[in-house]
């Protein structure tokens, strides 16, 4: 038996034992003016401290509480070289309107992350610090990654051009939609209903994301009448489609199965909601997707219990640009137009940061804090949704360009004459628009007239512009970018 | 039997066509024509009606290879396409005549 101890006797410390603060000089977790090298992350933090704690102390405080510190000082501490594992707040900058908040900026030595591991990276950055006592509420707002960093993940299975490319759609936006009612349809009903809006026009249809294998419908039912009706409109139509399977369920080797037989039936694509599954089991799917030539959409569900507070938790720039990097093909993104929360100005930054393949700067990017180098990491397609109907075609165009992929759930199911013609309403409207467009036309001012006119060769679309013309959802967006 | 973009609306008049090739030039797109006798799902590649038309930089020009593959390919369906060498890739494609 070992009988190796310590040989503890009464004597003075050999090292500071107790409480410091995070900001006391000789650490380094408050370090204005320090110049972050080029393999560090970067992050941009909102601050809010409790009554009475510094701005100092708690943005030092949050910068050794996500690195390499713990509440009290520790003999350990000094086995290690702590200036080669500290994160630094570099820079602090007021919060126009909230003196009660400051940004903090604050760079994380490479060697703290895992490579190709976005869960390693959140356990350190978005882990237990954002219930730390000090604060009153903890933002993180973007997330800078080095190029030492982001090339040791893939991004997105096969990116915006290699899916053009598949589904063959060139020199307009996709249209796509979700199948309703979300649950309780048999599986066939459910073929029907996505067989209707494929023969009518769209490109692709979408499983909602809460269905799985619900006993009213078990995924291998839905998954072979879905092909079904995906095989049957292309053979009729001469166009190639898809629809998004959900392959989210409750454990890993289930969603392989699930994706396997998406596979087996002819599937291009397939679907899972990135972040209940979580980030491990996203990146697994996502390599599945990349080895198998398989399209992967990505639902967002869960993203508002974590983004919409705008004093606490992640923005949604930040959940966004991380599903790129660990990869999926379509993400949903606002609308800017529709029912649901998206600041304008927010929404189209955060879509140029998915979709640019060089350098997503501050400037393209509203909201944004730090300059994205994407080195020909492919963009992937973002996904407005909610909401939508065929008088915002001409908005939508205006505002997301082609790369995007506009989904009208209501607004094709919801067609008076059935999803068929709600489908076809949409593609006329899309078409007359992309047309209007490509002649140099304003959309804005002239969407309208360019809708009425094309309307006059389409009864579809002329009952679809009669039923939604009075809809407009114009609520105050919670979180919108602060005016500077 | 429809054929992708701009298949939903009434087939495009000349004048249509031209604006559209128009604002091809103007983002600095290569033009390309294609035709193909069978047109289904699964067929990627058409046949080329030449080289794409990297030196034709006037919709006249362009007009007049359509016209000459049209004269040559009646039964054919026929498409323009366009390339973007910045994207690496190519970035249109539209039905202009159908048999």
């Amino acid at each position: 038996m070992s009988k190796a101890k310590a040989d503890t006797k009464d004597e003075k410390a050999l090292f500071d034992a107790g409480v410091k603060e995070y900001s006391a000089a000789g650490r380094y977790y408050y370090d204005i003016g320090y110049k972050p090298t080029e393999t560090q992350v970067l992050a941009a933090f909102r601050i809010t401290p409790q009554e009475g704690v510094s701005f100092e102390e708690a943005a030092a405080a949050v910068a050794a509480e996500s690195s390499f510190s713990t509440w009290t000082t520790v003999w350990s501490d000094y086995l290690v070289d702590a200036s080669r594992y500290s994160a630094r707040t570099y820079e602090m900058k007021a919060v126009p309107g909230h003196p009660d908040q400051m940004m903090a900026y604050i760079a994380y030595p490479l060697d703290l992350f895992e490579e190709g591991s976005m869960g390693n990276l959140m356990s350190s950055l978005v882990g237990n610090v954002f219930g730390f006592k000090p604060l009153r509420a903890l933002r993180l707002e973007d997330l800078y990654f080095p190029p030492a960093l982001l090339s040791t993940f893939q991004g997105p299975p096969h990116g915006i051009q290699v899916e053009r490319d598949r589904m063959d759609k060139y020199g307009r936006p996709l249209l796509g939609a979700t199948m309703k009612p979300k649950l309780g349809l048999s599986a066939k009903n459910y073929g029907r209903v996505v067989y209707e809006a494929l023969r009518g026009g769209l490109d692709f249809t979408k499983d909602d994301e809460n269905i799985t294998s619900q006993p009213f419908m078990r995924w291998r039912d839905r998954c072979e009448f879905v092909m079904s009706a995906v095989k049957q409109a292309e053979a009729e139509t001469g166009e190639r489609k898809g629809h998004y399977l959900n392959v989210t369920a409750g454990d890993m080797e289930e969603m392989y199965a699930r994706a396997e037989l998406a596979k087996e039936l002819g599937s291009r694509i397939i679907m899972v909601d990135y972040l209940i599954v979580g980030f491990t089991a996203f990146t697994s799917l996502s390599k599945w997707c990349r080895r198998n030539g398989m399209l992967l959409h990505a639902h967002r569900a869960m993203h508002s219990v974590l983004d919409r507070q705008p004093n606490h938790g992640i923005n949604w720039r930040v959940l966004a640009k991380m599903c790129r990097i660990v990869g999926a093909d379509h993400l949903h993104n606002g609308t800017v137009v529709g029912k649901l929360e998206g600041d304008r100005a927010s929404t189209i930054g955060i879509n140029e940061m998915m979709r640019e393949t060089r350098v997503a700067t501050v400037e393209q990017c509203p909201g944004h804090h730090f300059d994205q180098p994407w080195l020909s990491m492919p963009g992937m397609f973002p996904v407005a949704s909610g909401g939508i109907h065929v008088w915002h075609m001409p908005e939508l165009v205006s505002i997301f360009g082609d790369e995007v992929i506009l989904q009208f759930g209501g607004g094709t199911v919801g067609h008076p004459w059935g999803s068929a013609a709600g489908a076809t309403a949409n593609r006329v409207a899309l078409e007359a628009v992309i047309q209007a467009r490509n002649e140099g036309r304003n959309l804005l001012a002239e969407g309208t007239d360019i809708l009425k006119s094309a309307a006059k060769h389409s009864g579809e679309l002329r009952a679809a512009m009669e039923t939604w013309k009075d809809i407009t959802f114009d609520y105050e967006s919670v979180d919108a970018l602060e005016k500077p | 039997m429809k054929t992708e973009t701009f298949s939903y609306l009434p087939t495009f008049t000349r004048e249509q066509i031209e604006k559209q090739i128009q604002y091809f030039l103007k983002n600095n797109w290569v033009v390309g024509i294609e035709y193909t006798s069978q047109p289904n799902p699964s067929l990627a590649f058409w046949d080329w009606w030449k080289l794409p038309l990297f030196s034709m930089k006037s919709v006249s020009e362009i007009m007049a290879e359509i016209e000459a593959c049209k004269a040559n390919h009646t039964n054919c369906f026929i498409r323009i396409t366009s390339y973007d060498n910045a994207r690496q890739t190519q970035v249109m494609s539209f039905v202009v005549h159908r048999p």
